[in-house]
């Protein structure tokens, strides 16, 4: 059928891009120190690396990546993939809703709990980065801490924990950082409310109100009556 | 003159001799002062508790959090292009350039790009606000060491540059120009040839500034090996831009990417300093100015014609994925890491932003160090609160 199909096979393949094989390296390479603890890679070919590793091996991931020359840290962080229970931000968070989104779906390299820890970290001398994710489960629910690894994830981890209650073992000092210390409740947990949210009319694609000089018999555009709802 | 590795040890011993004192009892009562929040070297609301002994910090914390207003919170109740709204405020002193991030990683996610005519614009805009965030720096830094003179030089001139944001955009301070597949208008009538004159005043304000600060006795004398960052600690700690750079590491994510931006297409250079100290930082920053002028002079020369917005719908739904896009602001390296699920609006949001990362070597940079030096220091680290605060 394809006549070129025999005479260059090896084109096809998105394997063969360099940028590809360097990222597959990385991954060899990490595989090669810390062994199973690599629980799933995705690599978008030419872009960015994905790599998700056990919650035991943590620091360990953090120490060989340091070691493979991916010396630069960039961020520590966390994720909560519970859909909100107060909908969209579009919708109604006041209203209760008949069949809520329950439904925890992890993103990239996919995982197991509700909560995961991610960071980033970069090679400055091959211009390339790679995002680490880790599951964080319900008991104990706390990683290692990276602070004795890269010094500068301590601020990051004491704002991971104030924002999502996530611990971390062997932290010098969990502080909060913006929030009073007598503060209840986590602030980026999907089922912490927004408040200024619940009590105001969303900010929608439309303006909520008519202008002044908007005749309000005037057809609203398709996106307005969403927006009114709301 | 002594080596850098000579001064780097001496910072260390200095260092090492602080901790040893804090777990000595000592005759001499030790003082602690409190630095702020409201003071005029902190650029807002930062607030640092000090231990001295003496006349030397031996201890030092930054307290911030007097401006955090949740933008990572906020965004998961906005649609993609309310986003920009927001973190247009995280450094306000060059709003653009905290849009364009934003920006590319809902492309990134969307599959689409700007059209060329498009991205050297925000090319333009982006290295006029790091003019804008940086010419105030070099005017302030005078201000911070007590020299009254190069703010007003700096005042003046960034209103030329101001100018012609507000020009372009609309605004002054919160352009909100950025549009996802595009900007939100083209270009106004005499415009490039308004902004060729700017570039050639401002070449003139890195002159004057070069001659009147840096050339400053008192100036050099209060910079020269203060504050030394070596590099691997510079790393460790996650700093990025000019204060990475003065520390000898050449890395700029304009030049060491490939990113949908047209610094491509000029030719600049990344200035990098071996010393690492406060003086190394501010001088990184000089240059890097010019450089500005220069990728916005030749970029001038090279808008192509053509549309400024791609085809995208008018309700924008970005499909499900996780994106990471950060460029090189004026402050160092911002990021979003932007997760979708196929909504109206981001699911998350994790903002890196430079100047966290920037104060967070503070407590390590601070230690040993003289209490005139913590204004040094932190001017030179130069970082926005609402950069830090988010």
């Amino acid at each position: 059928m394809d006549p070129l199909s025999d005479a260059t096979d090896t084109d096809e393949q998105p394997a063969a891009l360099p940028g590809d094989g360097l990222r597959e390296g990385i991954v060899d390479d990490l595989r090669r120190r810390i062994g199973d603890a690599v629980l799933d890679t995705h690599i978008s070919p030419n872009d960015d690396l994905w790599i998700r590793v056990r919650t035991d091996a943590w620091r360990q991931t953090a120490e060989a990546l340091k070691a493979a020359g991916f010396t630069f840290f960039c961020f520590v962080s966390g994720l909560d993939w519970l859909p909100s229970p107060y909908g969209t931000g579009e919708q109604d968070p006041t209203v209760e809703r008949e069949a809520p989104d329950t439904e925890i779906r992890q993103g990239v390299t996919g995982g197991e709990t509700r909560f995961q820890v991610f960071a980033r970290l970069v090679d400055l001398d091959r211009h390339v980065g790679v995002t680490i994710k880790a599951d964080v489960p319900d008991e104990p629910f706390a990683v290692d801490s990276w602070s004795a690894v890269f010094a500068g994830a301590n601020w990051h981890e004491r704002e991971t924990h104030e924002m999502f209650g996530i611990g971390f073992n062997g932290h010098p000092d969990l502080r909060n950082m913006y929030l009073p210390t007598d503060f209840e409740g986590y602030p980026l947990r999907k089922d912490f409310p927004l408040l200024a949210r619940m009590i105001k009319p969303w900010p929608g694609i439309v303006d909520v109100e008519p202008m002044p000089a908007q005749d309000e018999a005037a057809p609203q555009p398709a996106t307005g009556e969403e927006a009114s709802d709301a | 003159m002594t080596s850098l590795s000579d001064r780097q040890q001496l910072s260390y011993i200095a260092s090492q001799a602080a901790d040893a004192r804090l777990n000595v009892e000592l005759e001499t009562e030790g003082m602690t002062l409190n630095i702020g929040p409201q003071h005029p070297a902190t650029h807002g609301t930062l607030r640092i508790i000090c231990r001295l002994d003496g006349e030397q910090v031996i201890w030092a914390e930054p307290s911030a959090g007097y401006m955090h207003r949740g933008y990572e919170k906020l965004t998961e109740v906005r649609t993609f292009p309310q986003v920009t709204t927001l973190v247009n405020r995280i450094d306000w002193l060059g709003s653009f350039a905290n849009e364009v991030p934003f920006i590319l990683a809902s492309e990134k996610l969307m599959e689409i790009e700007a059209p060329e005519r498009a991205q050297v614009i925000r090319t333009i805009l982006f290295e006029l606000s790091r003019i804008a965030n940086v010419s105030l720096f070099l005017g302030d830094l005078g201000v911070q060491m007590g020299a009254i003179t190069p703010v007003f030089l700096a005042f003046r001139d960034r209103e030329y540059v101001l100018n012609l944001i507000e020009g372009a955009t609309g605004g002054r301070f919160h352009p909100n120009f950025d549009r996802i597949g595009g900007l939100k208008d083209d270009l106004p009538k005499g415009w490039i040839e308004e902004t060729r004159q700017v570039m050639v005043k401002l070449r003139g304000f890195c002159d004057i500034i070069e001659d009147l600060l840096f050339g400053n006795e008192i100036f050099q004398s209060r910079m020269r090996g203060i504050g030394i960052i070596p590099a691997d600690v510079a790393k460790d700690y996650g700093l990025s831009g000019a204060n990475l750079r003065a520390s000898g590491v050449d890395y700029d994510l304009r030049r060491d990417q490939d990113i949908a931006m047209a610094w491509d297409k000029a030719d600049w250079k990344v200035w990098t300093h071996p010393d690492g100290d406060a003086w190394a930082r501010c001088w990184v920053r000089l240059q890097e100015t010019r450089e500005s002028c220069k990728i916005v002079e030749q970029l001038l020369d090279q808008i192509p014609a053509g549309p400024i917005m791609t085809k995208v719908p008018r309700i924008i739904k970005v499909p499900e994925g996780e994106a990471w896009v950060s460029t090189e602001n004026p402050l160092g390296e911002m990021g979003y890491y932007v997760v979708s699920k196929g909504d109206l609006g981001p699911f998350r949001v994790k903002i890196r932003s430079a100047s966290f990362n920037n104060i967070s070597i503070v407590p390590w940079a601070l230690q040993g160090v003289y209490v005139p030096d913590i204004i040094t220091i932190l001017a030179s680290l130069y970082f926005i609160l609402g950069d830090i605060d988010r």
